[in-house]
Order: structure tokens, then sequence, then C-alpha cells
């Protein structure tokens, strides 16, 4: 890698400065590569240098953790289910809600890896590997959710088929064993899709490392020392990956819709759910990522010049995107049900738009469909890493809002008045706070442990594009790689 | 009138089994008196939990079969409707059966009612969500053992109920799904001693606890496929309805209600 900075020392003459600041390339991070072992020591810094504040938060979360995640849940299980809010008619409450919400967040994170990996898209590169660990621990949290709805989790082993001398299997008629089988693939396949990109950069850790870390990285880097072969290999199975993981990725979401869609109730029976929740769950996914980033680049050390405006940019632009396509399925699914005119569903609506719940609906609205085009068609407002950050929360909450609306509310208006009645959740305030902090506080581990940045890319990204001189101006240009 | 066996074309799906089924009941809502003897009857012989003040209020009652009142007009001008008590439906085509991820729902054809396997039950819930009649109850605690239920006698807790426990049927845990079974105990009782005897089970040989409690005779069980049978009778009179039938689940319980 011969790069050095040495191309851009004619960039700082005074003439070039006097252009708008815009306009210069090295404030793009693929134009402005750094030596090779000044970002390799970036990065391992940015792991080994931990504030006062980080043991704090840790401290924090590790509380929250302990008691609202596994002290609530393991009452829950002494005490059967009701402890939580659910009961007839809102059979299912707030665990799918988390579930499906957690399946939505790691969507994101396949994205941005694969699909954006696959298209070739620069911008990803120094947040790829943000973005699959949120599709791993978020899958993690989504799995538990489901483990903590069931009646008896102590038999849940009977969800997957084990061979028994009864010869019981499950039912592959049931939805929810399609979606187990979907989301156990997908944990595995992200999991691995996560491991790969991995490799080079825990064999850099491990070349930089002493101590335990040392034996940490060498276990997990394979004996990986970036010989043409090694490289040629992991090349291609990264590349199997992500063409193999993206259709798992839509089948996963479309998959956890049709627990809904294939059910016989109102509000739920809808064809175009596959779909809208994919797309969903790009939404709040994307809006994950901006307050992922936002983090990361406030809270580690030199993640300043990994991640900067150009990216804040280019996720605004991607969340723009997805916003539209969103708003787009949630108008179809509720206008087209609207004008079915089902006797239930229309009683359903209006339960959704004048019942109690109502304040939630027009949020969802205000929040998922008003509120991010107003503000992601301004480049200030997309380049301002808090007010991105701002918007994704905004995102999540408004999807958070979307789920809870179609499990517990919908489930409220059934073919039965009589037994008509309003969800109130009880311990499942706490055990989401539980997954969530669960979320933080795995992510804070695994910014202590890999490196969040995928370094390997970025450098490779940097060898790509060049600043050549033509007369007197340096024009940016990019070379294909392979 | 020709017919066209769907099973024989290739349609399996369409129908699995014929419309009218085997066990059914005809509810005539004309004389209901709401007095919920059926429901009483009912938990004692199913051993149906009884769940506390509280919980009931929250919608939380295990009861299998529930007397629905409803009202009609605003508020002045009130007037009650007739009273509707809504059970399993023990449909020919059950939502409730294929969603189950373990085979806890499945389908009896000996006696072409749906069934619940408690011990198989993981509790996921998609049956009563699924259940287009809400008929199915899910025991959220282990009721029969609760303290807080149970009467102190000289400091000492006594379950006065687990007196009359029905030894013929389960005694449900926590974390599993219940519902109507049409008495399948005393089904299979009359059944067992009519064949000892050599014979076939006769009609009003024998009836579910909720018939055979009700003062007024509104409900009425048997075979709907013996012609003969006064249920059949009952349920082919014109002023009989069936609950949800757009949906084509091929209930068998018949309302009977003035057209």
């Amino acid at each position: 890698m011969a790069v050095t900075s040495k191309y851009f020392s004619g960039a700082e003459k005074p003439h070039e400065t006097q252009h708008e600041e815009e306009d210069d390339p090295r404030q793009y991070l693929m134009y402005d590569p750094k030596p090779r072992g000044e970002m390799n020591q970036m990065v391992m810094e940015s792991m080994t240098t931990t504030s006062w504040k980080f043991w704090v938060v840790f401290g924090i979360l590790s509380v929250l953790v302990a008691t609202c995640f596994f002290y609530a849940w393991g009452y829950m299980i002494s005490e059967g289910l009701w402890v939580a809010g659910v009961m007839r008619p809102s059979y299912w409450g707030i665990f799918l809600v988390n579930t499906v919400f957690w399946i939505g967040i790691s969507h994101a994170g396949t994205f941005i890896s694969a699909i954006l990996r696959v298209f070739k898209a620069e911008f990803r590169r120094p947040f790829t590997r943000a973005a699959e660990l949120m599709t791993t621990f978020g899958l993690i949290q989504a799995g538990a959710s489901i483990f903590m709805h069931l009646g008896r989790v102590w038999l849940a082993y009977w969800l997957f088929p084990i061979p028994n001398e009864r010869q019981l299997w499950p039912n592959f008629h049931s939805p929810l064993m399609w979606d187990l089988l979907a989301i156990t693939t997908y944990v595995l396949g992200s999991t691995m899709y996560l491991f790969l990109p991995l490799i080079p950069d825990l064999a850099m850790a491990r070349d930089r490392s002493t101590g335990w870390r040392k034996i940490f990285y060498r276990v997990l880097a394979l004996g990986f020392r970036g010989t043409e072969g090694e490289w040629r290999h992991l090349q291609t199975a990264m590349n199997f990956f992500a063409f193999a993981i993206i259709p798992v990725m839509f089948s996963v979401h479309t998959i956890v819709s049709w627990d809904f869609a294939m059910a016989m109730r109102p509000g739920w029976s809808s064809t175009v759910f596959g779909p809208y929740f994919v797309l969903g769950a790009l939404h709040s996914g994307m809006g994950a990522v901006a307050i992922v980033l936002f983090v990361m680049r406030y809270t580690m050390k030199h993640m300043d010049y990994f991640i900067r405006k150009e990216h804040f940019d280019a996720l605004g632009k991607l969340m723009l995107i997805v916003t539209f396509a969103y708003s787009y399925f949630f108008f179809n699914d509720y206008i087209v049900q609207w004008y079915g005119g089902d006797k239930w569903t229309d009683i359903l609506l209006h339960w959704l738009e004048a019942g109690p719940m109502a304040w939630m609906f027009y949020q969802l609205i205000l929040f998922n469909i008003v509120i991010p085009p107003l503000t992601l068609w301004n480049k200030k407002i997309r380049q301002t890493p808090w007010m991105l950050a701002l918007i994704g929360l905004i995102i999540n909450v408004g999807m958070y809002w979307e789920r809870y609306l179609i499990i517990p509310v919908m489930l409220t208006i059934n073919r039965m008045p009589f037994t008509w009645k309003l969800y109130e959740p009880r311990i499942e305030v706490f055990l989401t706070i539980g997954t969530f902090s669960m979320f933080l506080l795995f992510y804070m581990i695994a910014s202590r442990l890999i490196p969040l940045i995928p370094v390997w890319e970025v450098q490779e990204g940097q060898m790509t594009h060049t600043l050549r001189k033509v007369g007197k101006t340096h024009v940016p240009t990019v070379s294909e790689f392979e | 009138m020709m017919t066209i066996d769907l099973n024989r074309i290739g349609a399996k799906g369409a129908i699995a089994e014929e419309a009218e089924g085997k066990w059914g009941m005809v509810i005539d809502q004309d004389i209901c008196t709401g007095c919920q003897a059926c429901v009483a009857a009912c938990a004692m012989e199913n051993n149906i939990s009884f769940v506390g003040e509280e919980d009931a209020g929250y919608g939380r009652t295990q009861h299998w079969i529930r007397i629905e009142r409803f009202w009609e007009g605003e508020y002045p001008e009130v007037k009650a409707t007739a009273f509707q008590p809504m059970l399993c439906q023990q449909c020919g085509h059950a939502p409730c059966e294929p969603v189950c991820p373990v085979f806890a729902t499945p389908h009896s054809s000996a006696e072409q009612i749906n069934l619940q396997v408690y011990n198989r039950c993981v509790g996921t819930r998609y049956c009563a969500n699924n259940c287009p009649y809400q008929v199915r109850s899910f025991n959220w605690r282990d009721y029969h053992t609760q303290p807080f239920l149970a009467n102190e006698v000289n400091g000492k807790l006594v379950f006065t109920l687990h007196n009359q426990f029905n030894p013929d049927v389960t005694v449900r845990r926590r974390g599993v799904m219940e519902k109507c079974t049409f008495c399948i105990q005393r089904i299979h009782q009359a059944q067992d001693k009519a064949k000892s005897e050599g014979r076939e089970v006769e009609d009003g040989e024998f009836t579910t606890a909720c018939a055979q409690a009700c003062p007024a005779n509104a409900i009425t069980f048997g075979r709907l496929d013996h012609h003969e049978s006064l249920v059949s009778q009952l349920a082919h009179q014109d002023r009989g309805v069936k609950h949800l039938e757009e949906l084509n689940t091929l209930p068998r319980v018949t309302y009977l209600k003035e057209g």
C-alpha cells in the first residue's frame, strides 16, 4: 500500500483554500488517508482508551440488566404470566412488540453492510461493523423477547425439530414455526457475516496487543496472516455471504409480518404486511444507525476521523428514501383496509383514530412520515450529527408506537365485542428496559473488545480513491478493485 | 341435484370434513334467561379455576362458556338484547388449529372436535389470538394453589375447591391454554357404556354439563349427523344461525333466535 499523504501537499496552497470548504475533497474520508500504522494505532486506542464515564454507564446498565432483565424475567417465570399485562383479548403484548422492534433494528445492519457492499456504496466503509453488530445484538434481544412471551418457557425446545422418542414434530403449518426457523437462520447467517470481515481486523489487533487481549485476538483471528490466498478466500466467503444474506434479510421480516398477516383478525390479515414490515424495519434500523454513529463519534477516541459529516449526510439521504418508501406502504396498508369496508376493520380503524390510543396513532404519523421528510431534505440538518441522531430517535419512537398499535392495540378489537378490553403493560415495562439495557451493554462491551471500525475496509477504500493532479486542480478519481 | 365431492376433485383443503360434523349443540337464545347456571356447572365439571375478583375484572376469567350481554340503542332508551352464551364452537375449519407451532391444538377425527393437549402446550397463545370467537382461556397462574383464593381455617389454608375436583378431567397448570371440550369425558363414558352393552349411544342418553344444568332447557347437545336426533332437528330450524359463518369456520354450535 503505497498511499501516503504526499499527494495532498499541493492542496494546501493558499489559492486552493480560497475555494469553498465544501469543495475540499479532503473532507471525505476516502480522500484523506492516513498512514496504515497510524490508522491501526488509532483504532487500537479507540478500543483501549476507557474513561471513568464509560464505567459509570457500564455500571448503571449492568444493574439495569441484572434487575430489569434477569430478575424480572426470573420473577415472571417463577410467578407465571399473570405479572405481565397480557389478557383476553390482547394475548400478545409488549414482548412481541419488542421482538418485532429488535428484528427491525437488526435489519439495518444487514442492509448497510450487505446491500451497500454489493452495490459498492463507498460511504458504508467506516460503519459496516457498527451496523452489523446491531444485527447480532438486536436479534439476541428479539429472541429473548420471544422466549419471555412463552407461557412455559422451560419447554421452548419443543419448538425445535429435535428428534424424540414419540416422533412429535413441530407444526410446519404454523407461522410461528416459520418465524423461528427464519430468525435462527438469520442469527447464524448474520453472525457469520459479522465475523468474516472481522478476521483481518482481529489479526491486526493481535499483532498490536499484549496480555489477555493478545490471546483473545489470536484465538479469534484464526491465524490470519494476510497472505494473498487468505485474502482471496476471505473475499470469496464475504461475497457469498453478502449475496446470500440479502434474501434472508427480506424474508425474515416478511415472515415476522406473517405472524400477523396469516391470522384471521381485523387489521392483521393484510396482504401488504410483508413489504410494509420490511420497510418499517429499515426505517427504524436506519434511525438506530444514526444514533449509534452519533454516540460512537462523540464517545470514542479518534472516531471523528472515521465518521464524518459525509457519512451522516449519506445516511440522512438513505433515511429520506426509506421514509418515502415506508410512507407509501403505510398508506397502502391503512387506506386499502379502510377501502375494503369490512365492518370489523372499520370499527378497528375508528378505534385507532379516535380511541384512547389515538395519540399514539397520530404520533406515529408525525414521527415516521411527517418529521423525517420535513427535516432531512436540508443538507445542514443531515450533516449535523446530533440532529440526525435526534431524527433517528424520533423515528424509532414512532416505529415502536407502530408495532405497539399493531399488536396489543389492534388485538383489542376482535369479532366478539363482549371481550374488548384495552391492554395495560405491567412487568413488560421493566423487561423492555432490560432488553434495551442489555443491547447497549453488549454494544459497550463489544466496543472495548473488537474494532468497531473495519480498518482494512477503510484502507482498501482509500487505496482505490486518489486525487490526481490535472493542470492546476486535483481531481478525485476512483479505481475499481478486483 | 348433483353434488361435487371436493375431496375427490382434489380440493381437499377446501372442505376437510362434512360441514355438519358429528357432535353439536343448539342454544336457544329466546329462552335463555342468562342465569349463568351453565357457567357454574361447566366450571365444576371441568375443574375450571376460580380466578378472583381482580383477575376476572382484568379479562382473565377461565370460563369455557360465558354469557354475553349486549345493549341496543343510546343511553336513555337502552334495550337489552337476548343473552348470548358463547363457548368453543368446535369449528370444522378451526383457525386455532394450524397456528400452533407444537401441535397442541389438533383436530379429533373420531369426535370431530378441536382438542387441546395441555401437556404439549408451550403457551404461545397464538390459537387464542386467532380464535374469532375468543373462547380460549389461558392459565395465567396456578389459580388452584393461590393462597389468596383459599379460606383460612384455624391458621391453615383450606382450598375448598380441591374437594370437588372432577377426577376425569385434568387440573391444568399455569402457562397452558384451555377451552371447551364438549365434555369429552362424558362422551367417552357414554360410548364405553354403550359399547359394553353392545349398542349405539342413544340420543339424549347423556349431555354436557352446561346443557344438564340449564333450567330453561335452552342448551341441547347431541349428534348432528343423526338426522332424527333432537339437536339435529333443532339446528335445521329456520331460526337457526351460526356465528361468524362468513369466516368459513364451520361452527358446530347453532344459535336459535327469533328472526
